[in-house]
């Protein structure tokens, strides 16, 4: 677990940093225009506006990070709650909450979060809120799996027996054993939902006041005979942190189930 | 229960998935703000009359359920509606760009599920340096978003290497005739295959990879190794077949993953299909086209959902 999480916690402090790092507006153009990486004092050389590609990087980072983190954090409260009041109830609540969860696990991620974007308007709390509301019924699947096999468990009772009220059993006693399982799926929802915020960078939906990811490979795509690299670390930035968050993914599930893979 | 009779029930729970697809797609384009009346008018300074008579032509005027209504009475007969900024019934426009996506989407399951199958058959059975490699290179490739990978390959083979053409499905001029016109198609369908594929691949040999691990270690493969069954009847007659209905499972409900990336891929390699169609709708405000998009594929996922059903049920008769 130990390797990706501190690379995260490095690309999270960068990201947070960033105004103290490299100052000034990422966006502001120059007359240096498509100059290619170690050319006069830019790293990672500029775009066809003279913006220095490592300043954007670096800025890209806080939208993409803050995307995944956000609406994983909204997917996992919702997911959570939904699960965990759908398995400990069961009967019609349970059918009903699954109902519902299977519709939107049916809706197409990507082409649906695009059009209300595209309906709704550009904005970082648009996008978060798009994604959290598709990626929820994933963890209430899981959460409330787990929760109806624990429902009868003997702790539960004893737990009843002294009087404990439903809502406090499900918080204190039954929730944090199922915290493992639940954090996996956050982490690859980190990761997919930053996939999909650089794809809606990508089809020109992202913020334009904003440096990211997936728009800087947006512009990069009418540069690609001029200027390889405006495509090359834009999608090196953006694959290495999924990868990162998959890893992260990756290492809690085993570190829970050793025998498994 | 007889595979007939689950087939139908399968069906019967697809339907009031797809009515509700269909009513929030109407919902999500009347809440949206903007007007198509005065997207189509433009800046012109149209007087009143005219713009009135354009949202009673267009059934504008009508109320929000009398427009649901009349909406899912077309949907019923395949009218998927018209399109106020190319002027032609949608369904014209998407069938035009059908079989351009079909092509391409489906090359890139067919590769991705064969070669997938193959490479996790491959590391589940050698294990060591082949396994680590299959593992790591399908993280990795995992990772990787498919129109920088589209990026990347356009860099490597067709401005790098000069070898394929970077844009399009056909030459300028027109294609070919006969075997060299399917060469050259092929040639313009190699890219941007691959990029589609790649994640999928990714996704299917990792599944693969583990369930034949776990068939390797049952005692029926033991047994019929110890019956004297060669290495190859021991893989496609017990591993294949007994790792199959999980492989179905991800290929099948994985196929939005395959239509969000040929969105994409399409709009990288200028691919003339309902992807690129999707990315001119947005960028031209054309409702109704990203309606109907969105609506065909949230069916083909329905539908691809229920085939993978009803494939896993024939695969397993366990399966209640």
């Amino acid at each position: 677990m130990r390797p990706p999480l501190l690379a995260l916690l490095m690309l999270l402090l960068c990201a947070i940093l960033a105004p103290w790092i490299i100052p000034g507006d990422p966006l502001a153009g120059s007359a240096d225009a498509l100059l290619a990486p170690l050319q006069s004092g830019h790293t990672l050389g500029t775009d066809d506006l003279g913006r220095d590609m490592l300043a954007m990087l670096l800025h890209g980072s806080r939208v993409s990070l803050m995307v995944g983190l956000a609406s994983s954090a909204c997917a996992l409260l919702v997911g959570v709650l939904a699960g965990a009041v759908a398995g400990w109830h069961g009967g019609w609540v349970d059918a009903l909450v699954m109902r519902i969860a299977e519709f939107f696990q049916t809706l197409p991620r990507f082409v649906l979060a695009l059009i209300v974007i595209a309906l709704a308007g550009p904005g970082i709390g648009k996008v978060i809120i798009v994604i959290a509301v598709l990626a929820w019924p994933q963890t209430a699947r899981v959460v409330r799996a787990e929760i109806g096999a624990l429902r009868q468990a003997a702790f539960v009772d004893a737990a009843r027996l002294a009087g404990m009220p439903d809502w406090l059993i499900v918080l204190r006693e039954v929730l944090p054993q199922i915290a493992g399982p639940v954090l996996v799926l956050a982490a690859l929802d980190v990761a997919t939902a930053i996939l999909l915020e650089a794809g809606l960078g990508f089809f020109g939906l992202g913020d334009p006041n904003l440096a990211s990811w997936g728009a800087m490979l947006n512009q990069a795509q009418q540069y690609l005979r001029a200027a390889w690299w405006m495509s090359m670390f834009p999608g090196l930035a953006i694959g290495l942190t999924v990868l990162l968050f998959n890893l992260l993914g990756d290492a809690v599930a085993q570190h829970l189930d050793p025998r498994g893979r | 229960m007889s595979l007939l009779s689950y087939t139908l029930r399968r069906l019967l729970h697809a339907i009031p998935l797809l009515l509700a697809v269909a009513v929030l797609n109407f919902c999500l384009i009347a809440a949206a703000p903007g007007d198509p009346v005065t997207a189509l008018i433009g800046d012109f300074p149209a007087p009143a009359e005219y713009v009135a008579k354009m949202r009673q032509d267009y059934g504008l005027d009508q109320p929000l359920p009398v427009r649901l209504g009349r909406y899912l009475q077309h949907l019923a007969s395949l009218d998927l509606g018209y399109s106020f900024a190319n002027r032609m019934p949608v369904s014209t426009l998407v069938a035009a760009r059908l079989g351009a996506t079909l092509k391409l989407t489906g090359t890139a399951l067919a590769v991705a599920a064969v070669l997938g199958v193959a490479l996790g058959l491959l590391a589940a059975r050698l294990g060591g340096w082949v396994d680590r490699l299959v593992r790591f290179g399908a993280t990795l490739s995992y990772a990787m978003p498919e129109f920088w990978l589209g990026q990347l390959l356009i860099l490597a083979f067709a401005i790098g290497l000069g070898w394929l053409p970077s844009q399009g499905a056909a030459p300028l001029r027109g294609a070919a005739a006969g075997w060299a016109g399917f060469v050259e198609g092929l040639r313009y369908l190699l890219l941007p295959a691959s990029a589609l594929a790649l994640r999928y691949l990714a996704l299917i040999a990792r599944i693969t990879r583990a369930r034949a691990v776990e068939v390797l270690r049952a005692d029926y493969v033991l047994a019929a190794r110890a019956r004297g069954a060669s290495e190859t009847r021991v893989l496609l007659d017990h591993v294949l077949r007994n790792a199959a209905p999980s492989v179905i499972t991800v290929i099948g409900y994985n196929a939005g993953l395959l239509l969000a990336g040929s969105a994409l891929t399409e709009t990288v390699f200028g691919w003339p299909g309902i992807g690129r169609l999707l990315f001119d709708s947005i960028a031209a405000r054309d409702t109704p086209t990203m309606l109907a998009i969105l609506l065909m594929v949230s069916a083909s996922v329905v539908i691809a959902n229920l085939l993978t059903d009803v494939l896993h049920r024939l695969l397993d008769r366990r399966v209640a």
